[in-house]
């Protein structure tokens, strides 16, 4: 029988400690929906992604009531849009209708992100991902509820650089496109390498051909519980931290399971993964800043960083492996700098610099989140940082990404409001030296040697 | 045996068990075990409740106690007993 020590502490991290779900997110093939002309396209995926998702935020919802355990977010992804289109869309514009009528769906249903405005490029890229491609930023600019993700490079097939280097560009007009609304667009868009077919999480999310009709996947969060039972490890040894963050990211996980299972069993779909990702949000005490500073490092970006930073990766999952045998996504722990009380502070304080944060997107998930850098940031700089990222994820056989900002109008020292769950951005300097000569090069650069293993 | 496990949080006053119990019997549902400390004033109570023969519906049962407390200054949470077995036991 239960004892009421621990009753209340798992009450305790719901109430005190920020747990919760941070999404059930379903996905849904769409490769069923291609039709001859856009209209028809558009009526099957509506259609579609109703009979599927009709009852997630209803179900969700009731879970949460019964369970007592917040659900935040109800989302929905689907098979890139990329491969859908291609039998009907003809100019960009066509792929922003299917856009509009995803975004009608999304909100009519309840789910507050879909994502899937896809195209996997990381070797080639066809007319359609081109025209998918070039309609991102008129996409997101007439939507709010929709993600678009483009995956530039894998281990297997190495980096597409003229993919690379057309998002630089395409992140530029997106910013350009929706500059009278803090750039809101480029929070929406993110460039993959290694991207997985099962992430729950936005704006990645979307459901590889891999996958089956319908699945269930969650992301569980809870840096608020990391962080409120390391406090009371000041001073122990390393063996002490790492059990106490396994320890409580076994838990965290089993909440995570039960709720995906439930959530499956009641839609009648697969249940898919749990992805472990320590997903912080702009509310202080749910940081993965402030974890890493509760391990003994003054600010996040100090030396010492990264090292705490691999530590607290590597915990979590050995202890959420244990709590669930189907585990994927991204897993790890999540830096966005906006989305991070923490991290925003650390960045103000000077401890945090772009440099630093790519050196920590080695060990965790999943790149360079959620940051803001001025406008006057050229293109090409732009697709430099993607490349690197991009290199990092394909030598290390590891998802890595680019979420970034440039903010028409703004410097240094000032910051932009996105409201919500995308917070704050304090505008980060850049380095100023220019890779314009590489990026122009055309082609891609070639899979890594250690990717030939058969 | 369907379980719920409710869980009362608040500053310790006259009748919150009493209270409860009424609530309870009211709507049909049965305690199995109940385990209480005040800690500097403040009550904790933990029940583990079987509400297989609950009268309403779960939601609203669990609307309905949460009211009740906030009348009498205490919090009460109602939460299936799976997400607390989930989380401590293997």
């Amino acid at each position: 029988m239960l004892n009421i020590k621990e009753v209340f502490e798992t009450t305790n991290m719901i109430e005190h400690e920020n747990l919760d779900v941070r999404t059930v997110t379903m996905g849904i093939s769409l490769l069923d929906c291609s039709a001859a002309t856009v209209e028809e396209t558009c009526a099957r995926i509506e259609a579609k992604i109703r009979r599927h998702a009709g009852n997630l935020a209803a179900t969700a919802d009731s879970i949460s009531a019964e369970f007592g355990i917040p659900i935040v977010n109800k989302r929905i992804s689907i098979t890139p849009i990329s491969l859908v289109g291609a039998s009907c869309c003809r100019t960009p514009d066509d792929y922003v209708t299917i856009c509009k009528t995803l975004d009608r769906v999304a909100k009519d249903l309840g789910a507050n992100f879909l994502g899937g405005y896809s195209a996997i490029v990381s070797k080639g890229i066809t007319e359609s991902d081109r025209l998918l491609i070039e309609s991102i930023p008129e996409a997101l600019a007439v939507t709010d509820n929709i993600c678009a993700s483009v995956n530039v490079g894998s281990t297997k097939t190495g980096i597409n650089m003229d993919a690379v280097s057309l998002m630089g560009r395409i992140i530029k007009k997106t910013a350009h496109r929706t500059g009278d609304r803090e750039c809101i667009g480029c929070a929406k868009l993110v460039v993959l390498c290694n991207a997985p077919d099962d992430n729950p999480f936005m704006a990645g999310a979307f459901l590889g051909v891999t996958q089956g009709d319908a699945v269930i996947n969650v992301g569980v969060s809870g840096p608020g519980v990391v962080k409120a039972a390391l406090d009371k490890c000041h001073g122990q040894s390393f063996q002490v931290l790492c059990d106490t963050i396994k320890k409580t990211a076994f838990k965290i996980t089993r909440v995570g399971q039960m709720v995906a299972q439930e959530a499956a069993a009641r839609l009648g779909v697969q249940f898919g993964i749990i992805d472990l990702s320590l997903a912080p949000t702009p509310a202080v005490g749910d940081s993965v800043a402030e974890i890493i500073e509760a391990m003994g490092i003054e600010r996040c970006g100090a030396p010492g960083t990264t090292a705490a930073l691999a530590l607290l990766n590597d915990q979590v999952k050995k202890g959420g492996v244990m709590a669930s045998s189907y585990v994927g996504g991204l897993s790890g722990a999540f830096i966005p700098v906006s989305e991070d009380a923490g991290m925003i502070e650390a960045v103000e304080c000077g401890a945090l610099t772009i440099e630093k944060l790519e050196a920590m997107t080695c060990v965790c998930s999943v790149g360079l989140d959620m940051i803001a850098i001025p406008g006057t940031t050229s293109a090409a700089t732009i697709s430099g940082i993607i490349a690197d990222e991009a290199a990092i994820g394909m030598i290390n056989q590891k998802t890595t990404a680019v979420r970034i900002l440039p903010v028409e109008g703004k410097d240094v020292g000032e910051s932009i409001e996105l409201g919500g769950l995308l917070g704050t951005a304090p505008i980060m300097k850049v380095n100023g030296f220019s890779c314009e000569e590489f990026i122009t090069r055309t082609g891609s650069i070639p899979a890594p040697i250690h990717s030939f293993k058969n | 045996m369907e379980k719920t496990v409710i869980t009362v949080v608040g500053k310790d006053a006259v009748g919150i068990l009493y209270k409860c119990s009424e609530f309870l019997y009211q709507h049909n549902v049965n305690i199995k075990d109940i385990a209480q400390t005040v800690l500097d004033g403040f009550f904790n109570m933990m029940m583990i409740v079987d509400v297989a023969g609950i009268d309403q519906s779960f939601e609203s049962f669990a609307k309905d106690m949460k009211e009740m407390g906030s009348q009498m200054g205490v919090d009460i949470r109602c939460q299936k007993e799976e997400i607390f077995d989930m989380m401590h036991r293997i």
